[in-house]
């Protein structure tokens, strides 16, 4: 008998699945690490062997599943609720703070002391992408539709832009609302021939979709450029006053008496992508509580019991599409706006990607999830620029963690669009994902 | 009694396998109409067709609506409910991860919808949706009451227990203000006080004194439960390999032969007769 005061940690359970670890290890590490085809100095192929390093490994597994393994044991035998019970309480309080305190420090931003260029410019870049997860969000998080073209919107708003000023010369305020317009027309054209599809289906369908404006806009040269992309997009203009250094009258430093410095059309680009990011929420939002809102929601969670109750699910899906990609749509064309050259570079998978790994760590449906992955994922990775190549190691790692530790995203949990009552917020455990 | 639905010689096919056979019957307008018959008869295909989740092969079904002939079998699926049927599901199909009560407003979404101007005018603050979306709430109140859920209103649906989920089902069909009531075996797994209050539920659906301004409205189930049919439907339709057997009132099928012939097996037609 072991002394009284003393838990029991079954450490005999702990080695024998630490060594099963081990042991996997070395099944994958053995052909991965332990073999290596090299070249000698006579240019013929050798196998070389890398032993020490397997055994190496294979010691950081065993370590680790029984460290980890001895850490659940202690865990699920203390008294009292969990760590993540015992802040659920302060932290939803604290939730409700939050969503003010990130507005006021956003609307703030340019005013506060040491806020410099390169703080504006990666809060603009992080609000890009704060407004394309909110835009998606309609989709994937409301709609439950799995798009994963949705860079493709994007583009079709960067390029809309950017060929309607250069070749009509019409203003951004004038081509704002028709590179939305031409956005949602695109959204409700990928929307008509994946209508019947669902789940991964839907998925690879909209991935093709976002590969195929992609490689138009490579290949047709003589309308987009192709590879080159377009140069010398116009730059906004604050109600017709121009950014520019001379501080001649027709620009915003004379009109105003200020002295011409960059730092103005900085500004005005932060508080014009901050606006556009607060109307996709808005109308988000406003849309939430009102009928197609609550029929994108029950899509969701059915699709075919809201057949059964009379809603059109053609509608229905399509004016998601259309919505989502119209905020894409206006999200690209300040894109185009901001940089002044857009390429196809720039549209690329990773990008679709990003954006829905913004939507889903942050939560579907949430958003103030999304705007908080935003910041975390678009800004964490320029705080992890020092590290380098291991940038994306630490970045990958701490996905998984996020994902290990709230499945749901980091706001998982709904908030009822109405109630007889008082609104209690709905656990993740019975919000449905959607399966397109 | 005038009829509120009539199905004419409906046949529905898929591939080589004769599901439902040339069904011809009526249901009478106030009256509760039940299909029964064996696993396998057709019932859920004859419903399917009826609600509008698969199209029939040939045959016409007639909805027969304040004076005006609908034909069902050429609609749509969501076109149906709009027509003025509504249905439940065997393996209940609520939104789970939404309130009670957003469930019977994503019911009434057509009339909220065209309140709302077709979502623009709402979302710049325009119509009258605020108004709109107050009667909703009423009528889902007072359906929510009628069901017994009104304290459960703001509670997710996953969250009720099953008999509630099946209540809550049925209160939600009926916030369409349908014409016709199709229930797909209403009963299953309730336990015998829940089926009595289903029952009663049913009965004052029918006689249009459920909910407050809630019109008559008739209904169309299928059942299992024997029990429950004889109680309290009005006259039942018998299906058994695709085909009708027998259609009548409950006593008149209790003392059906072929009926009791197709629920006990295929024996002796003298024994089972007598």
């Amino acid at each position: 008998m072991r002394p009284a005061g003393t838990r029991h940690l079954p450490f005999g359970a702990a080695l024998r699945d630490a060594g099963l670890a081990a042991l996997i290890a070395a099944g994958l590490f053995l052909p991965m690490v332990g073999l290596r085809t090299d070249v000698d100095p006579n240019g013929a192929l050798y196998l070389r062997t890398r032993w020490t390093d397997v055994l190496l490994l294979m010691a950081i597994v065993f370590a680790g599943r029984f460290l980890m393994r001895l850490w659940q044991e202690w865990k699920a035998g203390r008294q009292g609720p969990s760590l993540g019970k015992r802040f659920a309480g302060p932290l939803s309080r604290s939730g409700r703070l939050a969503a003010p305190a990130l507005l006021l420090f956003a609307v703030l931003l340019p005013a506060i002391p040491g806020i410099g260029r390169y703080e504006l410019d990666l809060g603009i870049l992080v609000l890009t992408y704060v407004m394309l997860g909110w835009g998606l969000n309609i989709v994937v998080g409301l709609a439950g539709l799995l798009d994963l073209g949705y860079v493709a919107f994007y583009a079709v708003g960067a390029y809309s832009y950017a060929l309607l000023a250069q070749n009509f010369g019409l203003s951004f305020w004038v081509c704002l609302p028709l590179a939305g317009i031409l956005a949602a027309f695109w959204g409700v054209l990928l929307g008509f021939p994946v209508l019947r599809l669902r789940g991964d289906y839907l998925a690879i369908v909209t991935l093709g979709f976002g590969e195929i404006i992609r490689l138009v806009l490579l290949n047709w040269v003589s309308l987009t450029g192709g590879p080159n992309g377009i140069a010398g997009i116009p730059r906004p203009t604050f109600f017709g006053l121009s950014f520019s250094l001379g501080g001649g009258p027709g620009t915003f430093a004379g009109f105003f008496g200020l002295e011409p410095s960059p730092t103005h059309r900085v500004v005005f680009l932060y508080y014009l992508i901050l606006a556009l990011a607060l109307l996709t929420n808005w109308v988000t939002l406003r849309l939430r509580r009102q009928p197609l809102g609550r029929a994108w929601e029950a899509m969701r969670e059915d699709e075919i019991a809201c057949r059964s109750l009379g809603i059109n699910i053609t509608v229905t899906k399509l004016t998601a599409f259309a919505l989502g990609a119209m905020f894409g749509g206006f999200a690209g064309a300040f894109f185009a706006t901001r940089q002044a050259f857009i390429s196809p570079e720039s549209f690329t998978f990773i990008e679709s990607a990003i954006i829905l790994a913004i939507v889903v760590l942050g939560g579907l449906g949430s958003q103030l999830g999304v705007a908080i992955a935003a910041l975390v994922l678009i800004g964490g990775f320029e705080v992890f620029r020092d590290l380098q190549e291991w940038r994306m190691l630490v970045f990958g790692g701490a996905m998984v963690l996020i994902m290990i530790w709230k499945p749901r995203g980091l706001v998982g949990s709904r908030t009822p669009s109405v109630a007889l009552g008082e609104r209690r917020t709905i656990s993740a455990a019975m919000v449905a994902e959607g399966r397109g | 009694m005038a009829p509120i639905l009539t199905v004419e010689k409906l046949t529905m096919r898929f591939g080589g396998l004769t599901a439902v056979k040339e069904v011809s019957f009526a249901a009478a307008r106030g009256a509760i109409t039940a299909i029964i018959g064996p696993n396998g008869a057709g019932k859920t295909t004859m419903f399917n067709c009826i609600t509008g989740f698969y199209r029939p092969t040939t045959g016409r079904l007639t909805l027969h609506r304040e004076g005006q002939d609908v034909a069902l079998h050429r609609l749509a699926g969501h076109r149906i409910a709009q027509a003025g049927v509504a249905r439940t599901f065997q393996n209940i199909r609520l939104f789970s991860g939404m309130t009670v009560l957003e469930n019977l407003l994503v019911a009434q979404h057509r009339r909220l919808m065209a309140a709302t101007g077709f979502g623009i005018g709402a979302v710049l603050g325009l119509s009258g949706y605020k108004a709109a979306e107050q009667v909703a709430i009423g009528r889902a109140a007072a359906w929510l009451e009628a069901c017994g859920l009104l304290d459960r209103a703001d509670d997710p649906a996953a969250s009720l227990p099953y008999g509630a989920q099946r209540r809550l089902e049925i209160a939600r069909a009926m916030c369409t203000e349908p014409a016709l009531l199709c229930l797909d075996e209403p009963a299953a797994g309730l336990n015998p006080r829940e089926s009595a209050a289903l029952g009663d539920l049913l009965r004052a659906i029918r006689d249009g004194r459920a909910a407050e301004g809630a019109a008559p409205c008739s209904v169309l189930l299928i059942e299992h439960d024997m029990g429950v049919v004889m109680g309290i439907s009005d006259h039942i339709v018998v299906l058994d390999h695709g085909s009708k057997i027998a259609d009548g009132r409950p006593a008149e099928i209790r003392a059906d032969s072929k009926v009791i012939a197709a629920y006990l097996g295929e024996g002796d037609e003298e024994d089972s007769a007598a």
